[in-house]
């Protein structure tokens, strides 16, 4: 599974790339975190307000961030 | 009802002299900081579930192609529901331009967005009443649809980073919340956003208490009044590093418009906080060559600075 955070760099990024470490890790699966920040890739997934959630390469939400709880489920 | 709550506390509880400096400030503090909570929390959430359904990607569907003039128009008023967050100004520039939107009404967008906002919006209800909360989104949406349409005239596109119009983007599916995901976003953006402003409020309300007690009336008069013809172009210069600071900017200011301040120069201030920013012209630099950047910048003071003198003459 690969898991991607797509953002430039703010504070609420970083909450979600942090958020989305905790979630993998209690839910103890095998998962590629990656935190994008370049912005050619971000456009790739059509996002335009970060922070952004992709899974295998599908965007799950974009513009906000999660709790590790929401996460979970979401994985 | 809340103003006999400050009463209580400050004239009974603490005992304080109603007719006491300190106690006049206190009550103001109190009064003043408790109904600004309730607006914001009560609002904040309400708008955030407005805004659930207007995403950035639908926004850009609904303004691609558009003409000038009808395309401004309806850019200001989107940028109201849209939610936007500076640190998202390159990709959302980007995906406007990259999916056919003109430059002029993405300018209309862009202005707008930042400047009439909710939290802009709630403070001077709050503290200056419905009157004035009305004059500031209606000319607030006047500026960005003007100032899109003059940078539309200016056929800058060429201005633009090149590597902008070359970029590939994605069609950007986003999937549509249920009620309930719209609550709970609602209560986390709710949340948030007063984490985030809370100091400033508190900050700016206790600045703006203490000049309401202390400062002595028509002390501005002299160089904020109606009369100085320099008042508002200094409002807007000094309006621009102190951006995000809408929530601790706005109880200074109407304090300050009570010892003097000139209307016209008060809503130009606030304007030039909300909509002119160091931190955003950095951040669009990525996308903007220096000489649109520098024309965006001085077409919005510019529309500012009229604003303030309009007001100045006719309030």
């Amino acid at each position: 599974m690969k898991i991607e955070i797509l953002g430039t760099g703010c504070a609420k990024c970083k909450n979600l790339y942090e958020a989305v470490q905790m979630a993998v890790k209690e839910k103890g699966i095998d998962a590629e975190v990656v935190k994008v920040e370049e912005i050619p890739k971000i456009m790739k997934y059509g996002v335009m307000s970060t922070p952004a959630l992709v899974i295998n390469g599908k965007v799950i939400f974009s513009g906000r961030t999660a709790t590790a709880a929401e996460i979970q489920r979401l994985l | 009802m809340l103003k006999q709550l400050a009463d209580y506390i400050v004239f009974t509880l603490l005992s304080l002299q109603p007719a006491s400096r300190s106690g006049e400030a206190l009550n103001f503090f109190i009064y003043d900081t408790v109904k600004i909570f309730l607006l914001l929390t009560i609002i904040i959430f309400v708008v955030a579930i407005l805004r659930t359904s207007f995403p950035p990607e639908r926004t850009k569907r609904l303004l691609s192609h558009k003409r000038e003039y009808v395309g401004n128009v309806l850019a200001a008023l989107l940028g109201i529901v849209t939610p936007f967050c500076s640190c998202s100004a390159v990709p959302l520039f980007i995906g406007f331009v990259e999916s056919g939107v003109p430059l002029g009404v993405t300018f209309s967008f862009l202005i707008s967005s930042p400047m009439v906002n909710e939290v802009a919006l709630i403070m001077l209800w709050g503290l200056f009443g419905w009157k004035i909360a009305l004059i500031y989104i209606s000319t607030g949406l006047l500026v960005a649809i003007v100032a899109g349409i003059v940078i539309g005239k200016l056929k800058m596109e060429r201005y633009v980073q090149d590597y902008v119009w070359e970029m590939q983007v994605g069609s950007g599916e986003i999937k549509v919340l249920n009620f309930r995901e719209k609550l709970g976003y609602a209560r986390e953006y709710t949340l948030d956003l007063l984490k985030k402003i809370w100091p400033y409020v508190v900050v700016g309300v206790g600045l703006g208490a203490f000049i309401h007690g202390y400062v002595p009336a028509d002390f501005l008069a002299k160089w904020a009044g109606r009369d100085n013809p320099f008042a508002v172009p200094v409002a807007v210069a000094l309006g621009v590093p102190l951006y995000s600071n809408a929530a601790g900017v706005i109880p200074i200011v109407h304090a300050l418009m009570e010892k003097g301040m000139a209307m016209g120069t008060v809503l130009a201030f606030m304007m030039a906080v909300t909509a002119l920013s160091l931190p955003e012209a950095i951040i669009l630099k990525n996308v903007l060559k220096p000489r649109l950047l520098v024309t965006f910048f001085g077409i919005v003071a510019t529309a500012i600075v009229i604003v303030g003198y309009l007001f100045n003459a006719i309030l």
